[in-house]
Formats: C-alpha cells, sequence, structure tokens
C-alpha cells in the first residue's frame, strides 16, 4: 500500500465575493468622494486657512498654520482618488476598512480648511475642546466595556450618568465638589446594583432592565427638580472643579493644551482608561471578568462565582458611569437640568462598540466623537453656508457611518445580553 | 485513592434522571460509563462535579463523605472533568484558558503568564501531550482543544478524572492517540470515569464496566468475560442491530453534479478547494469525515446559502448558480441541516408552523398573501401521524418536543413535497435510539422511492450502515471513495485522517 | 401509534388573561405606593398627596372630559407602541421610535398644509399616508445598514433619532414649514381637510378625543392580522423567532428585515401624523417629546402583543391625562408619572418581583 500524506498545496488564491465587492463599493466611495472634495472644497476657493496654534491664555505666540486652501484640499483629493482606484485594482485587499478611515480623516481637514479659507481658526482651542467634549462619551464608553465585558448589555448608562449628574449637582451643593463626586459614584454604583439585580438575579431581558432604569433615573431626577431643586436653588449651586496645570507636561507644544491643562474629570478619565486596561487584560480577576462575558458555563466549571463577578462588574461599570455624570455639573455648569446628558449614554455605547470593547478603544472613538461635536460648533462660528441644524447632525452621521462602514459585525463578548442559569 | 458513589438520586420535577446509582472508581483504572443519549450520564457527571446538587445519596472519597457545593469544592478534592461540550474559550489563548480559575499571580493581581506558560509546557512534557501554549484556542482542531481541556485539569493536579463522551468529535486517528493518552494517565495513577456510548471503544480500553438505563444502573460487567453484544442489549434494553435493511441500489439519472467547486470560507480562505461530486436518482451517497473539513459549505453552497466562487452545480438537469434557495426547494431539493436547533426549527413556534416553514406560500397554504391556517393545521396533522411524531397536539410548541421528535418535524417537513434529491446532514444527532431506526428507514425509503441521497455525517457507523457509496471529505476537497459493500473501516478512517492510497482515489464521472 | 392531534382554530388570545389583569393591578398599586412614598420625601403635605392621587383617578376616569384626555394621551401611544411591536416580532429593537415620529409627523404636516383645497376623503388618507411613508424611510435606513453590513438597530435608530429631531429643527425654522407669521421654529397648520376630526365636538367641543383613536384600534387590529394571517406576519415572526432557519428554509431574510423595520417605522410615522394631524394642527421643535420613548414601554409592558398594547396605551394614557389634572390641583409635578410608568413597566417585565411582593395573590400557582 502507497500511503500519500497531503503536503501543503500552492494554486491559485480564491477571493471571497464579498469582500470583492465590498473593497469595489468603497473604492467607488472613495473616488465619489474624492471629487465632492476637489469641485466642492477645491476648485475656485481662493485664499489660505489660518490655524492658530498659541493656547488660548498663552503669553508667548507660538504662530499660526497658514494653508492655502486650494492646492491642500486639491492634494488630499488626489490621494483619496489615488486609495479608490487602488482598491478597484486590488480588490483582495485587506486594508480597505484603514483606507476608508484615513480618507474619512483627510476629508474632514480638507472640509475644515475650505471652511478657514480667509479667517482664522484656533487649532488649539478645537483640539482642546475635543477632549473636553470627549470626556462623558469616554466614561459612557467605558462603563459599557465593564458590563458588557462580563456579559451584561447596559442601555442604563445614560441613566447612571444622568443620577451622576444631579447627585453631584445636589451632594456638591451641600458638602462640597470633592463630596459631591463621591456621591455621585455612589449613586451610580447603586443604579449598577439594580441592573445586576435585574438582569443577574431576577433574569430580566437587559434591554428591558435598561430602558427601566433610564426612564426610573429621568423621572426621579425631572421631579426632584421641579418639585425640590425649583424652590430651593441652594441645593442646584455646586462648586465647579478649575482646571490644574500638571507642571511641565502642560507646556508641551499641542499635547500640553490638549491633554494636561484641564479639570480633574480628563485626568480622571485618562486614569480610568489605563486602570481599565490593565485590570481586563493584565490581571487574575480581568481574567476571570472576561471568561465571564465570553462563556459562563466554562467559568462556572471552573469555580468562578459568575453571579458575584457580574454583580462586581456591573457595579464599577455604575460608578464610572455616575462618575462621569458628575461632569456634567461639578465639571462644567454647577447646575443640574432636567435631561442635560442629552444622550450622551448612548453615544457612549456606540463608543463601546466603535472602540472593539476595548478601554483604549473607548478612548480613540470618544476622541473621534468629541472632534466631531466640536467641529459643528466651531463651522457654525466660521459661518458656513452649511445649516447650523446639518452640522449638529455631523456626530450622529459619523456614527453611523463608523458603525456600519468600519466596524461592521465587530464581535461582542460571545455571552454578551444573555443571561446565565446554573443546570 | 477511591471515588465511591453510593445512591444517587437525581431528579427534575417528576423526572427522575438518576435513580440510585452506585459505583466506585480506583487510582489506576479505567471505568467505563455506558449508556444511550439520555439515559443519566451527563447528570451523574454533573452532580459528581458539583454542578447540580443530588437529591440523594452519598459521594466519597477515601471513605470519607464529600459535599460539593460547586466545582470548586469538587476540584479541591482532586476531582477534574472534560466535558463532552468543551469548557474552553475560543476568544483566549491556551495557556490562560488552562490556569483560568487558579491563575499564578505576581504583585498587585497581575497575571503571571510567564510561570503559567511554563507549567503548560511542563505538563505536556511529562504526558507527552503536545501543544504551543500561545496559540489561540479559535480555529484549534478538535484534538487538540480536548488536550487542552486535559492539561487543565493536569494542572489542578486532579486525581480523579470524568470524561463525558471523549471521542464523539475525534477521528478514528485520533481516537488512537487518545487512547494512548489515557493509558499514561492510568499509568500514572489516576482514577478515570470515561462515559460513552460506543460499545467498541468500552471494550477497548475499560477495566470495569457500568451500564445505565433510564438513569438506573441495569448491570456490570468486566470486559474480560463479556461481549458487545450483551452490553448492546443491555444498554437499549432490547436487541439492536446497526445494520439497516436495504436492498441493492437502483441508481438512475444524475439529480447532482458538482464539477470544481470552489467556496470560500467567509474570508479569502478556502472551505471548498475543488470538490467533483455526482449523486444519481436512488442511490444514498454518504459524505464521511471529521466535523469541519468543509462539509458545512458543502452543504451550504448546494442548498444555496452560500456563493459559489469557482466552478459548476447542476441540479435536475440545469446550472443552479445564482438561483434562489426557495427555488431549489421548488425544483425538487430537500434539506435537512445540521443542527436542528440553529437552522432547521423555530423552536418557539408551533409543530404546524414548522411543518409549513417552507411551503407557507404555497397555494395549497394561502391566497394572496393570506394564510388558511386550517388546511396548515389539517396537513400539519396529517404529517405528525405519518411520521409519527410525539406532540400533544399541532398547536404544542417545537421545543415542547424531544429531540428525536424534533428531528422528525424537520424530516416530515422536507418529505412532504416531490423531491428529487434530500441533503440529509447529520440526521440522527442527539437522537434517540428508536427514532433513529426510524430515520433511517424513512431515509431508504426515499432512496427506494427514486430520491436521490446526499448524507453527511461525521458517525462513520452512520456512514457504514446506510450509504451506497462513501466519499471521505478532508480539508475542503473529497480524498477518496468507497463502494460501501467493499468498505474497510480502517481505510475510511486513514482517509478521514488525510491518508489515502492510489487505488482509492476519488475520480468521479463527470455529469453529461 | 395513532396520534391523537387537537385541531382547534388558532388565536392570539392566551387563557392567562386572569393573571395578567392580577399582575397589571398589582404593578399599579405598588406603583402608586412608590410615588406616595416619593412625595411624602419631597415634603409633600399628606391632604395634598391625598388630593394628588385622587385628581390622578379624576383626571383619567372621572368624567367623559377625562376619559376623553385619557385617549388623546393614548392614541400616539399605542400606535407607535403598535411599530415597535412589527420590530420586535422581527427580533429587531427598533429604538428609532421617536425619530420615526417626529419624521412621519413632519411628512405629514407637509402634506397636510400643501394640497389645501383637496376634499377631507382625499386629503386627510394621503397626508397619513405620507405620514407613514416618512417614518418607514427614516427606519428603513436602519434596516437597510443592518442587513448591509450588520450595524446594530439599536445604536444606528439611536444616531437616526438625533438626525430627526435636528431635521425637524431645519424644517421648522425655514420656508416653506415655518409659519410665515412667525418668527419663532413654528410650523404653518394643517389644513382642516387634513385634520383628524373631533369625535364628540356635536356633544362637548372641548373634548379633544379625535379620529386618531379609532385610527389606534384599527392599527391594532391590522397588526395582529398582519403577524398572525399572512405569509408577510409569518415571515416577520420567522425572523424572530430564527432567522436561520427561515434563511434554511427559503425566505429572503434581507428583504424581511427590511420591509418589517419599515413597516415599524412606518406605523411610528402614523403615531406622528395623530400628533400634527391631529391635537397639535401643527409642529414645534421636539413635539414627539420622549412619546417615542414611552411608546416603547407601553410595547414591552404587553409583552409585545398588539391587543395588549391597546391597554397599556390606555394605561400610560391615563396615567398621563391623570397626571395633568394632578399638576393643577395638588401642584405635584407631573415627571412623577414616568417614575409610575417606570415601576408598573419593572413590575410585569419581572414578574418574579411582583410574586416576592404579594406572595398570597399568586399562591394558587398555574402548574405548568
Amino acid at each position: 500500500m502507497t500511503a500519500t500524506t497531503l503536503s501543503g498545496r500552492a494554486q491559485t488564491v480564491f477571493l471571497d465575493p464579498a469582500l470583492v465587492r465590498r473593497n469595489r463599493i468603497i473604492g467607488i466611495v472613495l473616488l465619489v468622494l474624492a471629487a465632492v472634495i476637489a469641485s466642492g472644497f477645491g476648485i475656485g476657493v481662493e485664499g489660505n486657512a489660518a490655524f492658530n496654534l498659541t493656547p488660548p491664555r498663552a503669553l508667548i505666540p507660538i504662530g499660526s498654520l497658514i494653508v492655502p486652501v486650494a492646492p491642500y484640499v486639491l492634494v488630499i483629493a488626489a490621494i483619496i482618488a489615488f486609495m479608490g482606484v487602488r482598491l478597484l485594482m486590488k480588490s483582495g485587499s485587506r486594508y480597505a476598512n484603514l483606507l476608508l478611515g484615513i480618507a474619512l480623516a483627510l476629508a474632514i481637514t480638507a472640509f475644515l480648511t475650505w471652511a478657514t479659507a480667509g479667517k482664522s481658526l484656533s487649532l488649539i482651542g478645537l483640539l482642546q475642546a475635543t477632549v473636553v467634549r470627549a470626556v462623558p462619551i469616554a466614561f459612557a464608553g467605558l462603563a459599557g466595556v465593564l458590563c458588557e465585558r462580563v456579559g451584561v448589555v447596559n442601555i442604563g448608562i445614560e441613566g447612571m450618568m444622568m443620577a451622576g449628574a444631579f447627585t453631584g449637582a445636589v451632594a456638591g451643593s451641600l458638602i462640597g465638589g470633592v463630596g459631591g463626586l463621591v456621591a455621585a459614584t455612589v449613586v451610580g454604583g447603586g443604579i449598577g446594583l439594580l441592573l445586576a439585580l435585574l438582569t443577574v438575579t431576577y433574569r430580566l431581558d437587559h434591554i428591558i432592565a435598561g430602558v427601566v432604569i433610564n426612564m426610573l433615573v429621568l423621572g426621579i431626577t425631572s421631579y426632584a427638580t421641579s418639585q425640590v431643586l425649583v424652590s430651593n436653588r441652594a441645593l442646584n449651586q455646586a462648586p465647579v472643579f478649575r482646571p490644574i496645570e500638571i507642571p511641565y507636561l502642560s507646556d508641551v507644544p499641542i499635547l500640553g493644551p490638549m491633554f494636561f491643562s484641564h479639570n480633574i474629570f480628563v485626568y480622571a478619565a485618562l486614569i480610568m482608561l489605563l486602570s481599565a486596561t490593565y485590570y481586563l487584560f493584565h490581571t487574575r480577576l480581568g481574567l476571570r471578568a472576561r471568561a465571564v462575558g465570553e462563556y459562563p458555563r466554562a467559568a462556572d466549571t471552573l469555580g468562578i462565582d459568575v453571579f458575584r463577578t457580574r454583580y462586581i462588574n456591573v457595579m464599577l461599570g455604575g460608578m464610572v458611569a455616575g462618575f462621569g455624570g458628575a461632569w456634567f455639573t461639578l465639571g462644567s455648569v454647577g447646575q443640574f437640568d432636567e435631561n442635560m446628558t442629552a444622550g450622551r449614554g448612548f453615544i457612549g455605547l456606540a463608543a463601546m462598540i466603535f472602540g472593539r470593547w476595548h478601554p483604549l478603544g473607548v478612548l480613540a472613538a470618544a476622541l473621534v466623537f468629541g472632534f466631531a461635536d466640536t467641529l459643528q460648533q466651531k463651522l457654525v462660528i466660521l459661518r458656513t453656508p452649511v445649516p447650523a441644524e446639518f452640522l449638529a447632525m455631523a456626530p450622529y452621521i459619523l456614527t453611523i457611518i463608523v458603525v456600519a462602514g468600519l466596524v461592521g459585525r465587530a464581535r461582542a463578548p460571545a455571552a454578551d445580553g444573555h443571561n446565565y442559569e446554573k443546570s | 485513592m477511591i471515588i465511591t458513589l453510593d445512591n444517587i438520586t437525581k431528579r427534575y420535577g417528576s423526572f427522575v434522571a438518576n435513580d440510585s446509582i452506585s459505583l466506585s472508581v480506583r487510582s489506576g483504572e479505567v471505568h467505563c460509563l455506558l449508556g444511550e443519549n439520555g439515559a443519566g450520564k451527563t447528570t451523574l457527571m454533573n452532580v459528581i462535579y458539583g454542578l447540580s446538587k443530588a437529591d440523594g445519596g452519598q459521594i466519597s472519597i477515601d471513605g470519607k463523605a464529600v459535599q460539593f457545593a460547586s466545582p470548586k469544592d469538587a476540584i479541591a478534592a482532586g476531582i477534574g472533568m472534560v466535558h463532552q461540550h468543551f469548557m474552553l474559550i475560543p476568544a483566549f489563548s491556551v495557556t490562560e484558558n488552562v490556569v483560568l480559575g487558579l491563575e499564578p499571580t505576581l504583585f498587585g493581581d497581575r497575571l503571571d503568564l510567564d510561570a503559567a506558560r511554563k507549567r503548560v509546557r511542563d505538563i505536556s512534557a511529562q504526558f507527552g501531550l503536545e501543544i504551543d501554549p500561545d496559540a489561540p484556542l479559535e480555529g484549534m482542531p478538535v484534538g487538540i482543544q480536548q488536550r487542552v481541556e486535559i492539561v487543565k485539569i493536569l494542572y489542578r493536579a486532579a486525581d480523579i478524572m470524568i470524561f463525558d463522551e471523549p471521542t464523539a468529535v475525534l477521528t478514528p486517528q485520533e481516537v488512537i492517540e487518545f487512547f494512548k493518552i489515557i493509558e499514561s494517565l492510568r499509568a500514572a495513577g489516576k482514577a478515570i470515569l470515561f462515559i460513552t456510548h460506543k460499545l467498541n471503544e468500552v471494550m477497548e480500553i475499560a477495566d470495569r464496566i457500568t451500564v445505565l438505563r433510564h438513569g438506573k444502573v441495569v448491570g456490570e460487567a468486566d470486559p474480560a468475560t463479556t461481549s458487545s453484544g450483551e452490553l448492546a442489549n443491555l444498554m437499549v434494553g432490547r436487541p439492536v442491530s446497526m445494520l439497516v435493511s436495504r436492498t441493492e441500489a437502483k441508481a438512475g439519472d444524475v439529480v447532482l453534479a458538482l464539477e470544481n467547486v470552489h467556496v470560500t470560507d467567509g474570508t479569502s480562505k478556502l472551505a471548498l478547494d475543488g470538490i467533483d461530486l455526482v449523486v444519481k436518482a436512488g442511490e444514498i451517497v454518504g459524505i464521511a469525515g471529521v466535523h469541519g473539513n468543509g462539509q458545512t459549505e458543502l452543504i451550504e453552497v448546494i442548498a444555496g446559502l452560500r456563493p459559489i466562487v469557482d466552478g459548476r452545480i447542476c441540479f435536475a438537469g440545469g446550472d443552479i448558480a445564482g438561483i434562489s434557495p426557495r427555488e431549489r426547494h421548488r425544483r425538487g431539493l430537500a434539506h435537512v441541516p445540521e443542527d436542528r436547533s440553529i437552522a432547521g426549527l423555530a423552536v418557539t413556534m408551533s409543530v404546524a408552523e414548522n411543518m409549513v416553514l417552507d411551503s407557507y406560500y404555497e397555494p395549497r397554504f394561502s391566497r394572496f398573501g393570506r394564510i388558511d391556517w386550517s388546511s396548515v393545521r389539517k396537513a400539519a396533522a396529517q404529517l405528525v401521524s405519518q411520521f409519527d411524531v410525539r406532540t400533544k397536539s399541532v398547536d404544542a410548541s417545537a421545543a415542547s418536543l424531544s429531540g428525536g421528535n424534533q428531528q422528525k418535524v424537520v424530516i416530515a417537513r422536507e418529505m412532504s413535497r416531490p423531491i428529487k434529491l434530500m441533503i440529509a446532514a447529520q440526521p440522527t444527532r442527539g437522537v434517540d435510539v428508536g427514532s433513529i431506526e426510524y430515520i433511517h428507514k424513512r431515509i431508504v425509503e426515499a432512496r427506494d422511492e427514486g430520491v436521490g441521497v446526499l448524507l453527511v455525517s461525521t458517525e462513520l457507523d452512520e456512514v457504514l450502515a446506510l450509504s451506497d457509496r462513501i466519499l471521505v471529505m478532508f480539508d475542503g476537497r473529497i480524498l477518496a471513495e468507497f463502494d460501501s459493500r467493499t468498505a474497510d473501516r480502517s481505510l475510511i478512517g486513514l482517509a478521514m485522517a488525510g491518508v489515502v492510497t492510489q487505488s482509492q482515489t476519488h475520480a468521479p464521472e463527470i455529469a453529461p | 401509534m395513532t396520534t391523537d392531534i387537537a385541531v382547534r382554530p388558532a388565536g392570539f388570545w392566551r387563557s392567562e388573561l386572569a393573571g395578567s389583569v392580577m399582575l397589571v393591578l398589582a404593578a399599579l398599586v405598588t406603583a402608586l405606593v412608590v410615588a406616595a412614598l416619593i412625595m411624602v420625601f419631597s415634603g409633600v403635605s399628606m391632604p395634598q398627596i391625598g388630593l394628588a392621587l385622587t385628581s390622578l383617578a379624576t383626571g383619567s376616569f372621572g368624567s367623559p372630559q377625562a376619559i376623553s384626555e385619557t385617549l388623546v394621551a393614548a392614541t400616539p401611544l399605542i400606535i407607535a407602541g403598535l411599530g415597535f411591536v412589527i420590530g420586535a416580532k422581527a427580533g429587531l429593537f427598533n429604538v428609532g421610535v421617536e425619530g420615526q415620529i417626529l419624521i412621519g409627523g413632519m411628512f405629514g404636516l407637509v402634506a397636510g398644509f400643501s394640497f389645501p383645497d383637496l376634499p377631507m376623503i382625499v386629503h386627510l388618507p394621503l397626508a397619513l399616508g405620507c405620514a407613514f411613508v416618512g417614518g418607514a424611510l427614516l427606519a428603513g435606513i436602519a434596516g437597510w445598514l443592518k442587513v448591509a453590513s450588520g450595524a446594530h438597530e439599536v445604536i444606528t435608530t439611536i444616531m437616526l433619532n438625533f438626525i430627526a429631531l435636528r431635521f425637524v429643527d431645519f424644517l421648522l425654522r425655514n420656508p416653506p414649514v415655518q409659519n410665515p407669521e412667525r418668527s419663532d421654529p413654528i410650523s404653518r397648520f394643517v389644513a382642516d381637510t387634513a385634520t383628524l376630526p373631533k369625535l364628540f365636538a356635536w356633544f362637548d367641543p372641548s373634548m379633544r378625543v379625535n379620529l386618531g383613536i379609532l385610527l389606534a384600534v384599527l392599527v391594532a387590529v391590522f397588526v395582529a392580522w398582519l403577524l398572525w394571517r399572512t405569509t408577510l406576519g409569518f415571515e416577520i415572526r420567522v425572523m424572530g423567532a430564527n432567522q436561520q432557519a427561515g434563511r434554511f428554509a427559503g425566505m429572503n431574510t434581507a428583504r424581511t428585515v427590511i420591509v418589517a423595520m419599515m413597516l415599524s417605522g412606518g406605523i411610528a410615522g402614523l403615531a406622528g401624523a395623530t400628533l400634527t394631524q391631529g391635537v397639535l394642527g401643527r409642529a414645534s421643535p421636539d413635539f414627539a417629546a420622549g412619546l417615542g420613548f414611552e411608546a416603547i414601554a407601553v410595547a414591552l409592558l404587553a409583552r409585545s402583543h398588539p391587543v395588549g398594547v391597546v391597554f397599556s396605551g390606555i394605561l400610560f394614557g391615563a396615567l398621563t391625562a391623570g397626571g395633568r389634572r394632578m399638576q393643577v390641583a395638588a401642584g405635584v409635578s407631573l415627571d412623577l408619572i414616568t417614575i409610575v410608568q417606570a415601576i408598573v413597566l419593572l413590575c410585569i417585565a419581572a414578574p418574579m418581583l411582583i410574586r416576592t411582593i404579594y406572595p398570597f395573590l399568586f399562591r394558587p400557582a398555574r402548574e405548568s
């Protein structure tokens, strides 16, 4: 008997038809984008755009970045067109998403240059505001990561943040900013406990549990605002945390004002995101938490308490959301208004997905959303011909493009949203 | 070291899953627990492992009574278990999977992955279990995954090892490897409890045998003094024949022909790499092979659920590339999917609704988009009695049926219209013995009526019992072809592992 | 073996009706007790609390006028809830009801003032049809994105809500929608021929209940008929039960998902029309005011059953109508009602909670 073992095979490479189709579509999209940019923002536009690099309160001016609009835009359009053509020719490319992302980023710079033509825009101010606006989204996204990594879907982040904002304002008015912050964190953790109770112990559908939490918190905070706070103004006048300039680091050009001259919330967000990364991916407890979110029965057979792990992490998530919620009051205006979180919790969920359930991914995503949010504000100031309402849609349209185009079927923790029953 | 079970009883409501079961396992012996699906083997294992609590009876280790509130206690008492469905996390690496729950740490709860990796290497060297500690679990062959499971319990220094249906997912060659590992574990003085429903394995590996039926111990045996026939009778409670009675096939025209079919697995990796295949009317073509060698993709591309990258598929005389799944159904394609709960049934819906899942739009059931439920219900009732589906009513939810009866619903639905080709994928997985016989009989009947049958099964016995021709799939190709009258089990087993001799090489007739 | 098959008529009525009513009552009592406690803690005096609770009752069912207000509040909740139900049956969580109400309402509004010369018999259905189309288009985007790229509908519909809100703002600030006599973002009025007529104007002109409530009942019957009597409804239910099984049985899952989403959004759009073509008669910024989210609660409360939605919609409508009376009569903020609604939903979604609180109510447990 002559036995032959099969060796590796070398022959033509077959491409997945879905991938080819997708790459073709992206290629065409890039070409269209290039055409739109060139004709809309480049051809026939006169003048330069001045991007001011001097921080707002700086004594020594650093100067401005002067960009000639038409040449810059046309170069960008050419690069995007090149990427599009390349995708059409090499339709098996694995980098289509990356190219699309780069193209979108370049397109935004082109748009910004066009909008600034003949005017001046503080680039530092733009970046600084981006970081500030990213803060609540980062907290919300991190809260989502902590919950979903153990398999609990948290639609209630919005409510948790609103509770944090409210508690921050009231407790802050009574016992000062730090006390307010602690109280907001505790209340957030309490709501996390409620979510864990409903989903883990009572096995309620996670989305219903989140909807209930959002309604409950919206009801309670609105009721308390109109019933109590309106007539007791002293309960709604919390101190606001002042920016702290980090010595030396805040003097670094661009990065200094961007990251190191903010109030405590920005630093807390960065620290929490880094610690969460360490916790989830480098510690024993983090490994166990992820195991529970991936395959709870396997974790159970190894003696890991699924319920306790879920309780603890969901409460942690609630505390992060509560702390982040306090940003709305203690970190910015010092006063609570009804429904003041305005959907930031939901954007945070989108940031979590965009960031692929990773704290650092959340940071990147939050910065993107923060930038979109800031951009629309600055563009209104620059008086672009685009109506303000449409500019205000930008962050949401961006989210849709990102979730649909770049992320697609990103993989959530395998047991996300599934209740666990012991056998 | 000896673990003793004394009168273990476990009830679920009024159903007694384990009825006063007593047995013991000593160091250095392999004790086989034999029983068919639903005999209560897995329930018993869960009790031993602390996953569920017994309603009565006592477990003791070395004469000392023990109580396990959770697997943690069982692990601490030196018990390790390899579950039938691996308890491994695909997103984790081998090392992470092994140490999970008992992780070496440094200061600040930091995982000491270096120490963990070293332990994994040590254990795999000591017992001859070759694995890469850093490999991700995702996409790993099941044989290797099983080694990870074994390393996992060795890492926990288990002296009592439970294996729940360990060979169900292995190729014959992997089974041989696996038995070597079992031998070395026995030699190392482990007490091994081996759960299976496969008689030949029991005869090969067991030191002692306990047979379980309907939750009760029905017999104990010594492999030296017993025969597999006796064991089979004990296990099933009546004499069974593994052979399906059938006559010689009268193969007719070609109904299905695949030529050089290529399919990707959703990325750019080829899942089918040039498949040539012919099924004729009135014959059963069996596809043998270890799960994950392209069978799923083969079925899906024929059913129209997966795009074809290159090649041609002809069904009932015409090329069917680009034709919708529904149109393929209309032209006479029946498809019993691999996993009924994933793709065969909507279990929360009623039996009647499941019976018309693919035919609800036909004029006999609906007009102008409005479904006539009374005719659906009548047709369903007829199918239920025709196919002996045991259900309270056609309005009962499919979830309320046993696995065997659920599968009969799927088969009844697929055979309820005129068909030319039937794809039967794992038609008897998770089905009781009675239903297996019934389903096999139905498949043979369909063949005798002139239907071409493509049977895909990872159970070699099933393929051998039913097929007229046997094709072996390996790594996205058809490696070998056998005539079932002359087929040699061991040669098929070799082919399933990718080893073929020249004479068996598959040379298909090309369809006209 | 002969199998005895009971052939009984199909129906969506379950015999658990009595148990459900008991559950709802228990949930309501619990919620009101919590509400009373909250009032105590927020410093409302005892007599005022009593007044608040009684005006909650009288303001919802105490008089023909009160019942009219209850039905007015219930109308958009029921219709939008039914929209959510269609999505839920297909396994889609349409959180975009709010935005679909807005866009549907705007489409109805624009059609409602654009053709002032049409007779009502043409104009009213035309405008309602436009509202349906508006909602369907918005939801269709989310459905298409889900099919084409796998983007989760919860995320896309939430974003579309924000986009719809901004879009409505834009329309309200610009011609032709903005009322030319106003400088603030307020729309023109819908023509009388496209306005849902009041039902009891002949009896008491101040009774605002209009044709919308009948439309709501009609939509409920339609949705139930669609889901349980038609091939499309069957396909939709299979998508929710096991999409893969549907695909394997030859259904066009992509098409069904998009159609279900569009139907869901279209019906939510009709709910918007009952606002702009009904009690409001025009549009102002954010005229949906959270109704979409309340409607989701209404649908969840009815466990996504179309007939149940009518009742849960009336319950929430009654709470809102009663709450308004409570706010005026007892000076207790209407926001209390949101808390009551949340607790009712919580108790009904997690019946184990209620069984823990009131074990005696459920002692004769139905053995399954």
